[in-house]
């Protein structure tokens, strides 16, 4: 076996050294009868030349040779090819945990870099050195607000992330926690007034993300004034944090949370990617996850620790302020040296690139009457549009021409049967809109009564 | 002659800056393609949300940037580095060829909402991985949603709850033995469980008679590590489990410590009702400075029901898919389908071993631990005096008496160039010195690694303020914690 270092040889010296006659004595504390007599029945042993067939077999029965429109939490960006040379250097990915960090300064200034990248971003006064990922960030911040407001009641918006609202779920149901949702308006913001009557005395938090599942931008001063006049925290979730490039930081929030995957983390089909949690300064010791701190050697030169380790597991036990052991230290490095090579102006562009191409499919299909836009609020690099006609065929049509064409939002929202959600980057070419634009108007063409009647079918998208 | 050098030092790479101190305005480090649309401007279109500046951000030069990275990188201790026997964290060799395969376009870059016919490939991995981790644990079910084991602690033990509530009573609480890790604790209060903390009996197991007594109706069930923190098999795990079921409990499994076992036994056979594995430990995905982990539940057939969604599960015509129609799960515990490209690396390793390298894999990995013991017992303090499994703990029982613990004799392992043991763990030992070598490390480095620590106790005989002193060959000498966390900076200021 190519990984071991020892031969059989070396084997018996050290048998003999540790007091063994033969390797079953290694294992004579195990009773017998819990032994397992025979080989386990499972593939392999393979050669690396082996393995590397098998994965690409198994790999090309997939969608690689798609362009996709999907978005949707999880976001796909241009990785420079910086990223995985610096993240393949084995001192990074082999280390674990900096728990000496005498050997481990290299991953603790740059999760520090981390931390102080994503409170510029957030507007935030601190961060934690990255959570397991959007969903859990969200989860974790509404028990951080129960801890803070010694609240029990959530206030979410239904335009959270579907998932992130099922993980949401199972995180507080046993701890006794009520879950209120909120509906949107018509511009696909949150619907205010609603907010305002749900909000009481007893609520812990508001959740709300922006830009929210539809990709509409949330005006979160408003939100924010409701949520403090109950004395309760807002949460603010972030799962496409490339939009905070060109979007004023949500201030206001207490806790600003989500998902960081957009920043050099590959989709991978849904993981690893990292979450990540900001907060203002007096609640940082209520902060779950970890976090590296800034202090001085016996000499008095820079260095970095893990810090305020009493609010953690392997100190506080049942006491801590969270389970969470590990965070997302690589992704948290590959995001960390991301959002370094594009910095300030590089962030800045690709989200205006973004911006751009995302209006401009917008509103391709609106003028080309191939479909109609739902919501009237503004958004960043994802929009709802309603298909003329039954979305399953017209993704079935764009799946012909090797385009993933966005989200049927059917799958969580039952009362939208035809509206779709759809994701462009800066890795969707012109043409592939250009495409997609005709797909939805040879479906409005081949469906009577439009698009004369679209344009008078525009949902309200009001619910309960 | 007066040393003129000022701002560098003998190597370059022992001096780097923050990013940000690198920054000056102007500078990029990647250059867009230029935009195939007609630009629509953000600024107008956005009006009052728009944001002009992201302060502070750093602007630096793609060189710059991977020199910084680099440099930072030669900072740090990795397995590739050289022997790390942290124990309980099982730092064995992240073989190349997982890193190789995860990267692979189409798994690497396909999206988690993709058409499930598209999505065959990924699915196939996942079902795989969790059918390999099924066979490895004799368990019947697996679900490979939980981002690291502390999740799949949470995991675990919200099943046991819903099987129990369905039973018609959730109970109060759970047994955790005194020599856990800290996880458990803090996962079962997360859980809406009480912890109630069983003590060790004087070999370091559990003791049957404290079970028997601690176990009430109000115990909802155990959760143990086996073999546990002190690298100690639990001789009496099927009584244990006997016991624990006999009075309406479950026996959750902690599988962090899964290396000692793979090939050998399986917690099937225990009694274990639900237990989580730990990718990144026994499985070979790298730990990557602290993550990502994966950490994987397996369970019982009469837990299936209650597993996460969605599972991936195969038609008789041999199609994989998504199944989210589980009225009896514990509902979702993170986005998507879990950490799959740590599942794509697990896979890569037990295919590369097949049966036959798995369990040698684990006889050799028990037999470096029992080789360091033996080899190290003369010197240091062995609390619980028996074979081991894939790790040792010995303690700083006879250094104390000369003023230096277990933190210091780590701190002058790294002098000698090693990685540190865990110290001060598992708790029930004063001053625990807890050595997993793992398989990945030959007798040559084990010798110079026991070598080292017996200069060291040779050293606290003549010198122990030498080592007290420890470490004086790093770039930075030891760190004032106390001073970070008493004032905490968390982020660069300008």
């Amino acid at each position: 076996m190519r990984y071991l270092p020892n031969s059989f040889h070396t084997r018996q010296e050290m048998l003999e050294a540790a007091g063994f006659r033969a390797p079953e004595e290694l294992f004579a504390q195990i009773p017998d009868s819990l032994k397992l007599h025979s080989n386990l029945k499972l593939p392999g042993p393979m050669s690396e030349p082996e393995l590397v067939e098998f994965f690409q077999r198994t790999a090309a029965r997939s969608s690689r040779e798609f362009v996709s429109l999907l978005g949707a939490g999880a976001y796909s960006h241009y990785r420079p090819a910086a990223i995985d040379a610096l993240l393949s250097r084995g001192e990074f990915f082999t280390a674990y945990t900096p728990y000496q960090a005498e050997i481990a300064q290299g991953t603790l200034q740059a999760m520090f870099e981390f931390q102080t990248l994503i409170t510029q971003l957030t507007g935030m006064e601190v961060a934690n050195a990255s959570l397991y990922d959007g969903s859990t960030a969200t989860a974790e911040a509404a028990l951080m607000a129960s801890r803070i407001t010694r609240r029990n009641r959530l206030v979410v918006a239904r335009t959270l992330h579907p998932e992130y609202r099922q993980v949401l779920a199972t995180y507080v149901r046993t701890l006794g926690t009520a879950v209120e949702e909120i509906s949107w308006s018509a511009s696909g913001e949150l619907n205010l007034a609603v907010l305002d009557s749900t909000v009481n005395s007893e609520t812990a938090a508001v959740i709300v993300q922006s830009p929210n599942f539809f990709g509409i931008i949330e005006r979160v001063q408003p939100i924010a004034e409701v949520t403090h006049r109950v004395g309760a925290l807002l949460i603010v979730v972030i799962t496409e944090p490339l939009s905070l490039a060109i979007l004023k930081p949500p201030a206001e929030a207490d806790i600003v949370c989500g998902e960081a995957q957009s920043f050099g983390v590959p989709v991978a089909f849904g993981g690893p990617y990292l979450g990540y949690l900001a907060t203002r300064e007096k609640f940082t010791r209520q902060m779950p996850g970890r976090l590296v701190g800034q202090t001085q050697d016996r000499e008095g030169r820079r260095g970095f620790v893990l810090t305020l380790a009493t609010r953690e597991q392997h100190i506080r036990r049942e006491k801590a302020t969270s389970n969470i052991c590990t965070n997302q230290s690589l992704c948290a490095l590959a995001a960390t040296v991301y959002l370094c090579l594009l910095g300030k102006q590089g962030l800045r562009a690709l989200a205006e690139q973004n911006f751009s191409k995302a209006h401009d499919a917008a509103r391709k299909l609106v003028s080309e009457g191939a479909a109609s836009l739902p919501m009237t609020g503004a958004f960043f690099n994802e929009f709802v549009a309603r298909a003329p006609g039954a979305a399953e065929t017209l993704l079935a049509e764009l799946q012909d021409q090797k385009i993933l064409g966005g989200l049927h939002l059917y799958r969580f929202y039952p009362e939208w049967k035809d509206h779709l959600l759809i994701c462009v980057t800066e890795k969707v070419s012109r043409s592939i809109v250009d495409q997609t634009v005709q797909g939805f108007a040879r479906l409005a063409e081949s469906t009577p009564g439009t698009p004369a009647m679209l344009q008078g079918r525009h949902s309200r998208g009001e619910r309960g | 002659m007066k040393n003129r050098i000022q701002t560098a030092r003998p190597h370059v790479n022992r001096n780097e800056k923050l990013i940000f101190e690198h920054s000056s305005p102007g500078k990029c480090g990647v250059d867009l393609p230029p935009l195939d649309v007609p630009p629509v401007s953000a600024a107008e279109a956005l009006g009052e949300v728009y944001r002009a500046d992201i302060e502070g951000f750093p602007e630096v030069s793609e060189l710059e940037v991977v020199r910084h990275f680099t440099r930072l990188s030669t900072w740090n201790y990795g397995v590739d580095t050289g022997l790390y026997p942290l124990g309980s964290c099982t730092m064995k060799y992240n073989p190349r060829i997982n890193e190789v395969v995860a990267r692979l376009e189409g798994l690497a870059t396909d999206h988690p909402y993709a058409p499930e016919f598209l999505a065959q490939g990924c699915l196939e991995v996942l079902h795989q991985t969790a059918r390999c981790l099924a066979e490895i644990t004799g368990m019947d079910a697996v679900s490979l949603q939980p981002a690291a084991g502390a999740q799949g602690e949470l995991t675990g033990i919200l099943m046991i709850r819903a099987w129990l509530e369905q039973q018609g009573n959730p109970r109060k609480y759970i047994l955790i033995p005194d020599s856990a890790h800290g996880t458990n604790p803090a996962s079962v209060t997360i859980s809406g469980y009480q912890m109630r903390p069983l003590k060790s009996d004087a070999k370091g197991c559990i003791d049957l008679g404290e079970l028997s007594q601690a176990m009430s109706q109000d115990v909802a069930g155990l959760m143990l590590t086996n073999p546990n923190t002190l690298g100690i098999f639990e001789r009496q795990i099927a009584e244990i489990s006997e016991l624990v079921h006999s009075r309406g409990g479950l026996v959750y499994m902690d599988g962090a410590n899964m290396n000692a076992l793979v090939g050998v036994a399986r917690p099937a056979d225990f009694g274990v009702d639900v237990m989580h594995l730990n990718l990144h430990k026994t499985f070979t995905t790298p730990h990557g400075g602290g993550g990502p982990g994966s950490g994987p539940v397996a369970v019982k057939k009469f837990l299936e029901p209650y597993l996460p969604v969605p599972t991936v599960e195969k038609t008789p015509d041999g199609t994989f898919y998504l199944n989210y129609d589980r009225p009896k799960t514990i509902g979702r515990i993170r986005t998507f389908y879990g950490n799959f490209g740590m599942a794509v690396r697990a896979l890569a390793y037990i295919l590369a071993n097949g049966p036959e390298g798995l369990r040698q894999t684990t006889e050799d990995a028990v037999l470096n631990a029992n080789y360091v013991m033996a080899r190290l017992r003369d010197v240091y303090d062995l609390p619980y005096d028996q074979p081991c499994m894939h790790e040792c703990v010995l303690s700083d029982k006879r250094q104390a008496a000369r003023g230096v613990r277990t933190g210091d004799i780590a701190k002058r392992l790294i002098d000698y160039g090693f990685h540190p043991y865990t110290t001060s763990f598992p708790l029930i030992v004063s001053g625990a010195m807890m050595i997993e070598p793992t398989e990945s490390a030959s007798k040559e480095e084990l010798d110079e690694f026991i070598d080292a620590l017996r200069s060291i106790a040779q050293e606290i005989e003549e010198e122990p303020s030498f080592v007290l002193e420890a470490p004086c060959s790093t770039r930075i000498s030891r760190l004032d914690e106390a001073g970070a966390a008493r004032k905490p900076v968390l982020t660069w200021k300008p």
